[in-house]
């Protein structure tokens, strides 16, 4: 058996350094650790609540919205708040914006340059696919990146600017949306419309929606041009669907909600495929192998002391569980949860994998430029965006939404009007945890396990493609 | 790097960040950063959020720059320095190289040519180092408002300037662009920075200049809640007045900015912007806020906003509390004098 090293792992938010057991050139066993600390936690702490919505965005630059509207959603609670509609609609329309943005990000700037390194250099496919993905090089780039400042322009129209707004409030927006800006919104959207049927798909998004089974999307992407079918062939080519399976156990908490409750439902997904309710009592931060005190399990009780000396501990990252459960969070859960046909048939048939995580990820960035239009001409121009704000209870109040990457969670304490305690749990705080007090190992650590690296060692891009395929956000998981 | 001898060669690192400054400068060029920079003669030569190199590949380049055999142009952090615990910076170790970044920047900085802070974080320690400062986490050259930071009060980089700080949180894309290109066509130097380092373009103007909320500023219309048209200075937060940047002459994400998006600039490009509390309420004395503009008599400022005030149409009066337009500029604007 040999250790290896991966680090500095980049392209992913932040970074990651993961150590492995090699035998017989495959994984045989993994740790993951998120190698940053800043203490947003301490920080907040002794606060005037409402300066949450001022730090707790600056967590992430990536996720900022989300980050925004967790904190915004514990401190509705606090005041007894209800939200204008349009406010509501307007942060879904940013939300969403920005929830694309970065599945655009992942797939052109982060995860498919990997398919362009010179080791697969002998396969017949690698010359187009350098061509189009060689980071910072392919061409690639020159599509995506325009048409992601071109979406994030949903940002200066809503929230003045991205990352990092105020726009995000209690009571709703903070910008009352008239006539010019919605026809602006409804432009920005159509050139997002545009970009994906033109680039990423080479297809309608309604008949994309439509694909419901396994065999119907291999069917369309026979002799399809676009990056998505581009990636599917590659997929095929490296047995994508066989790398990286998850541990099983899926979670959603539930994302953008208005009138009709919310657009993708709250819920877990257990390993016989059966939907359920969900648990959020169940929810816990197991810190036995975090380089952090003991403190409470319970998320509503616990505080952040970081203790750099633990023995046993190799991660900055807490190792949150779901009935004492490792839990895969992001667009694949959401998808499955939600009941999506296509990524349903593929989670039963295949559980979760390398292959349908980037699949989940393109299939809700289609649901959400429909949603976006939706939600552009449902806003009611003479209505109010912003409720007036009221008095701060003491109390315990949770804020969940849906990141990108997956489920978010603030835990907010007040008492006499200042923050007592703050808890963060991020999607990758649940992907990439590490071990718990029974040993069981975070989703990333048993994704990797049996991982071939062949003579590769710490370069093999096996390892890249399985960490990637979960959209790290290391500057959210130890925050 | 073959062919890249005469580009400029940039190394980006990030430390305690939140990966915003990134974000914002991929929103940057009309075909994308990659493109802008290639054009621009910069060759990136590292970005952990971009480059394909990755695990040995980039602590070999790291190496090479350290041992003198590769050279470096512009070295450029985003992020704080987290120096603790006890000046171990273990609190953001650079994966892969059992060495925190704490100490591969007090490495590389003095092999640069110029050391750039993107952000208000690698500038002046900025949110990570509110509160405790659970990390020690300072900025490259200055700690808050003071000189010192991670490199010290003397550093100087290759070509004798002490780190430039493009604040801000996170700082526009063009702050970034233009001062990295400005650098790179020797056209700032140090007479190009204010106090605390920050490029003179961007920090001779306020935040305020160019505000569209100007005329309520004038006449002391205020907004007095969220969403509320007036000027956001009396009662909202706003620091506008006071906070350095052409924020409102840009546009940020097409066409936005704070203000326009409805609150308060909370002075993101000052040194310990992190401290303040009660972001979105403005901190009063006998009713009278207590963050005026800096170069200007506060007898005189109460005199005059008492002043106009009292002279206040209707139309600004009324839509300073609304949320639209609820009375119109007048017609008579229309008409041609005789």
């Amino acid at each position: 058996m040999t250790r290896i090293t991966v680090g500095p792992f980049n392209r992913v938010e932040g970074d990651l350094e993961v150590r492995l057991d090699i035998e017989r050139g495959r994984v045989a066993r993994a740790e993951v650790t998120a190698p940053l600390y800043r203490g947003f936690e301490q920080i907040l702490e002794g606060r005037p609540p409402l300066d949450a919505l001022v730090i707790a965005p600056r967590i992430c630059g990536i996720c900022s919205v989300s980050q925004s509207i967790a904190a915004a959603s514990a401190l509705r609670q606090a005041m007894g708040v209800m939200p204008a509609p349009n406010g509501v609609l307007a942060t879904n329309i940013a939300h969403a914006a920005e929830n694309a943005a970065d599945h655009l990000t992942h797939f052109y700037i982060f995860f498919m340059p990997d398919f362009a390194r010179a080791s697969y250099a002998a396969h017949g496919w690698h010359s187009a696919v350098a061509e189009r993905f060689t980071a910072t090089k392919g061409s690639a780039a020159r599509d995506a990146l325009p048409a992601r400042a071109r979406l994030l322009e949903t940002m200066g129209v809503i929230a003045g600017k991205w990352p990092h707004s105020l726009a995000f409030q209690p009571g709703g927006t903070t910008r009352a949306i008239e006539l010019g800006e919605r026809i602006r919104l409804t432009a920005i959207a159509a050139s997002f419309r545009g970009f994906l049927e033109r680039v990423v798909f080479a297809d309608r998004l309604e008949n994309v929606l439509a694909l419901s089974t396994p065999d119907e999307l291999d069917r369309w992407r026979e002799g399809r041009d676009g990056d998505f079918a581009h990636f599917l062939r590659l997929a095929d080519a490296l047995s994508l669907a066989d790398l990286g399976r998850g541990p099983g156990l899926l979670m959603s908490f539930g994302a953008y909600h208005d009138a009709d409750g919310a657009r993708f439902r709250a819920g877990i997904r257990s390993r016989s495929g059966a939907i359920e309710a969900l648990p959020v009592a169940g929810i816990t931060e197991d810190v036995s192998h975090a380089w952090m005190r003991e403190t409470s399990l319970d998320p509503a009780e616990s505080r952040t002391v970081p203790d750099a000396d633990k023995a046993d501990a190799y991660s900055w990252c807490k190792a949150p569980r779901l009935a004492g459960q490792p839990v895969e969070v992001g667009a694949l859960a959401r998808q499955a949860i939600d009941g999506q046909p296509l990524i349903s048939n593929l989670v039963t048939s295949g559980g979760s994998n390398v292959r349908t995580r980037v699949i989940a990820r393109l299939i809700e960035t289609a649901q959400l430029a429909l949603s976006i239009e939706g939600w552009i001409k449902a806003l009611r121009l003479s209505e109010p965006f912003c409720a007036s704000s009221a008095d701060i209870a003491d109390g315990h109040f949770v804020g969940l939404v849906e990141a990108a990457r997956g489920s978010l969670g603030h835990w907010l304490a007040v008492r006499s009007g200042r923050i007592e305690r703050y808890q963060i749990i991020a999607p990758t705080s649940w992907n990439f945890s590490p071990r718990d007090a029974e040993g069981v190992a975070g989703p990333l650590e048993q994704a990797l396990v049996g991982t071939e690296v062949g003579d590769a060692g710490a370069r093999a891009v096996g390892i890249q493609h399985v960490v990637r395929s979960f959209d790290p956000c290391m500057v959210c998981t130890a925050h | 790097m073959a062919g890249s001898e005469a580009m400029t060669r940039m190394l980006w690192l990030q430390g305690a960040s939140c990966g915003g400054c990134t974000m914002s400068i991929l929103e940057s060029g009309a075909s994308g950063w990659f493109d802008e920079l290639r054009q621009s003669g910069i060759d990136l030569i590292w970005h952990p959020s971009v480059s394909e190199q990755t695990g040995d590949e980039v602590a070999d380049l790291l190496e090479a720059i350290r041992d003198g055999r590769e050279r470096l142009d512009l070295l450029v952090l985003e992020g704080s320095v987290a120096r603790g615990p006890s000046l171990s910076g273990r609190f953001n170790m650079l994966a892969g190289t059992n060495r925190s970044i704490y100490h591969w920047l007090l490495d590389l900085a003095p092999l640069a040519d110029y050391v750039v802070a993107v952000g208000s974080c690698a500038a002046y320690g900025g949110i990570p180092a509110a509160g405790v400062n659970p990390t020690d986490a300072v900025g490259l050259q200055f700690e808050g408002s003071d000189v010192g930071g991670a490199l010290g009060s003397g550093f100087r980089s290759k070509r004798g300037l002490p780190v430039i700080n493009v604040a801000g949180c996170a700082p526009h894309p063009g702050w970034v662009m233009e001062s990295l290109l400005a650098l790179t066509t020797g056209d700032l130097s140090g007479d190009g920075l204010d106090a605390v380092g920050r490029p003179t373009f961007i920090a001779n103007h306020l935040a305020h200049h160019g505000c569209s909320r100007n005329e309520f500023y004038e006449f002391k219309a205020s907004a007095e809640v969220m969403s509320e048209r007036g000027c956001l200075m009396e009662h909202l937060g706003c620091r506008a007045t006071q906070a350095v940047g052409d924020c409102n002459q840009r546009s940020w994400n097409g066409g936005g900015s704070c203000t326009k998006g409805g609150y308060a600039c909370i002075a993101c490009t000052s040194p310990g912007f992190e401290s303040a509390q009660n972001y979105l309420q403005t901190a009063k004395l006998a009713g009278i806020p207590v963050g005026l503009p800096t170069d200007m008599p506060k007898a005189w400022f109460v005199a005059l906003a008492a002043l106009s005030k009292s002279a206040t149409p209707r139309r600004v009066r009324v839509n300073a509390t609304a949320d639209h337009v609820v009375v119109p500029p007048s017609r008579s604007g229309d008409k041609r004098s005789p």
